[in-house]
């Protein structure tokens, strides 16, 4: 097991964001959060990045409590992100952004940064190397010295994800990669998020709303309404379960464009 | 477009080395070589007027460059600058006058010394941000600049003396020969400075700036940025300080007024905010709008004497007010500075008679 978490819980002021929730996540899985806006699915990816603070529980990742350590430990630990609005360095190119990512890899400081012929150079290209890896495999040659903050929301979110590789987690958190997409950007991140999973053995906790997308790609699914959790299993007991059949049948599940404009801070 | 930068084409990168130069394309590195040439013939072919408004453009540029790091690529505005400056140049002076420490030396320990300072004073940075954390600077400002006056073994209390540097005996004690002290000094720091850009701990300082939630998910300690910032910013100014100190030979308690800071906060905003050459053309801007004020107001003054004889009164404050004027135009019309200017009216003569 890869990730334990044991009965978070977590509120704002009145709110209740997380109720005890419980859930585990192995070695290698793409695990999905579903649920309607405001079930509390960013808190949770939150309380494991290190955002927030839960008031109650544990996180146990490859045997290890989380609580307690720094947010800034989290790559180091083998924890990377994506945000669910947008976060990326708008004013730096899309190369210098996902080079972000190598910051926890990369060892050389100001001074020997400033001296750049004297190793740092060495160690820049080496990572330099690694980094057009990462842009050739999710298709962003053409926009590598772009500034991120000009580019559109589709080649952000896919920028964000580079970001998020370049960190070289064992598992990686990506808040609603696929909201705001057309259908074929879409088709293609999912394909990443696949990939991701497969080919770089990646682990991955996915929150997204679109249900086709998750049932198609997802090992297992967690449901989360009002802050707790309702089940979780392989995709096709989740679907199968009364109160998800309810709470889908009701919500409008594919108004995930309306949605994403009420998004508030991850 | 004008993301990217705008190369000619069939210049094309071949390995990730050349794409990472110091210069975007073989032109700016011409004319930077082109630039330096000059500078270094200059007190040759230039008048002392000339070499003596070059040395105190080098000096706040080097100063100005420093700033830029703290404001224009960690997103941290201070006050406080002008300060730091003052404590590089009491520093050094100190140092040199009580222990004989060469010049040439005490000028970067001077530096280093200032850098310490800077950082104890850039802690509220851990805390405080925006407009809270602009006022902790002013607050360093007034603290220092009281301790200058105070510290009667420091400063004597209204200021001390300042001796030239010796370069293996040889006495630089002319204009013309101080001006390569600076002219180092000034290349050096650019260049440290364009390197840091370009490697891991300057892209943690604008990733601080531009987002700060998610380069603490990237692993970016935010303490530690926030207050390095600081530590580099007032390395630059102390060293700035000390080669101001023992160019004109006496520091003044004075001289290192608030209205200093905000010369160095203007010099960074005209030039452009977070660029490397940018510091050092707004510093040019800042040094020399004065004498073109002086220069302008005293022909008026010449040719037409009953008309304009009254500005001779009031000279000091036309300067003033086309300082504040600038600054302003420069915030509607170029937010973005000289440099970016530069940058723009460099592509669009390339590719000229498209403007797309
Ligand atoms: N920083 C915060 N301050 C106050 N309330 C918060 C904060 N973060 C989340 N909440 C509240 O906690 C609840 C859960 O929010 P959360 O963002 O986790 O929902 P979500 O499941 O991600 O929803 P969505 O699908 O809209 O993204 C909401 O009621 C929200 O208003
Ligand atoms: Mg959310």
């Amino acid at each position: 097991m890869l990730l334990q978490v044991d009965n978070i819980s977590l509120s704002f002021g009145g709110i209740k964001a997380l109720q005890n929730v419980s859930f585990s996540v192995d070695e290698a899985e793409l695990f999905s959060i579903i649920g309607p806006n405001g079930a509390g699915k960013t808190s949770m990816l939150n309380c494991i990045s290190g955002r927030y603070t839960p008031d109650e529980g544990s996180i146990k990742f490859a045997g290890e409590e989380l609580l307690g350590r720094k947010t800034s430990e989290r790559p180091e630990i083998g924890i990377g992100r994506t945000f669910q609005n947008l976060a990326l360095f708008d004013h730096m190119t899309v190369l210098d952004n996902i080079m972000v990512g190598r910051h926890h890899l990369l060892k050389n400081n100001f001074l020997t940064g400033m001296a750049y012929w004297f190793g740092a150079q060495k160690e820049e290209l080496e990572h330099r190397r690694h980094v057009e890896d990462i842009i050739d495999f999710l298709e962003i040659q053409h926009i590598r010295n772009a500034q991120a903050g000009t580019l559109s929301y589709g080649l952000r979110k896919r920028v964000e994800l580079a970001r998020a590789i370049a960190l070289g987690p064992k598992l990686v958190l990506l808040d609603e990669p696929m909201a705001g997409m057309n259908m074929e950007e879409k088709e293609d991140m999912a394909r990443f998020v696949v990939d991701l999973n497969q080919e770089l053995g990646m682990t991955v906790i996915m929150i997204e709303h679109d249900m086709g997308v998750v049932m198609d790609i997802s090992d297992r699914v967690m449901v989360l309404d009002f802050g707790a959790k309702v089940c979780d299993g392989l995709p096709d007991e989740v679907m199968a379960n009364d109160h998800v059949q309810k709470a889908y049948l009701g919500a409008e599940f594919d108004d995930d464009i309306e949605a994403d404009t009420q998004k508030e801070v991850a | 477009m004008a993301s990217t930068a705008l190369r000619p084409c069939g210049d094309f990168r071949t390995t990730y080395k050349t794409d990472q130069y110091l210069f975007q394309t073989k032109m700016i590195g011409w004319t930077a070589a082109a630039a330096l040439l000059v500078l270094i013939l200059a007190p040759v072919l230039a008048s002392s007027y000339v070499v003596n408004l070059l040395i105190l453009v080098g000096i706040s540029g080097i100063s100005a460059l420093g700033l830029n790091v703290l404001v224009g690529m960690t997103g941290q505005i201070s006050l406080g600058h002008a300060a730091f400056y003052g404590f590089g140049a009491f520093s050094s002076a100190y140092l040199a006058n009580n222990y004989g420490v060469p010049v040439l030396i005490a000028i970067p320990v001077a530096g280093v010394m200032t850098a310490i300072v800077g950082m104890i004073f850039g802690l509220p940075a851990a805390r405080i941000k925006g407009l809270y954390l602009a006022i902790a600077t002013l607050a360093s400002q007034f603290i220092l600049v009281d301790f200058f006056a105070r510290a009667t073994w420091f400063t004597n209390g209204y200021g001390v003396d300042a001796s030239k540097p010796e370069f293996f005996g040889i006495p630089l004690d002319t204009d013309e020969k101080y001006f390569y002290v600076v002219l180092a000094w000034a290349v050096i720091s650019m260049i440290a400075v364009a390197n840091l850009k370009r490697s891991r701990d300057g892209r943690a300082l604008v990733a601080v700036r531009d987002h700060y939630l998610s380069a603490e998910i990237m692993g970016i300690n935010l303490t530690k940025y926030r207050i390095l910032a600081f530590g580099i910013s007032s390395f630059f100014a102390g060293v700035a300080g000390a080669l101001y100190a023992h160019y004109i030979e006496f520091v003044s308690v004075e001289t290192f007024s608030i209205s200093l800071s905000i010369n160095f906060l203007a010099m960074i905003i005209i030039g452009g905010l977070g660029s490397v050459p940018g510091a050092f053309l707004g510093a040019m801007f800042i040094e020399l709008l004065p004498q073109l004020v002086q220069l302008i107001s005293g022909f008026l003054i010449t040719i037409a004497p009953t008309v304009f004889g009254l500005i001779e009164n009031g000279k000091a404050y036309i300067e003033q007010i086309t300082v504040g004027t600038v600054i302003i135009l420069f915030l509607i019309f170029e937010p973005e500075g000289i440099a970016h200017r530069v940058g723009q009216t460099r592509k669009s003569i390339k590719l000229y008679p498209f403007s797309y």
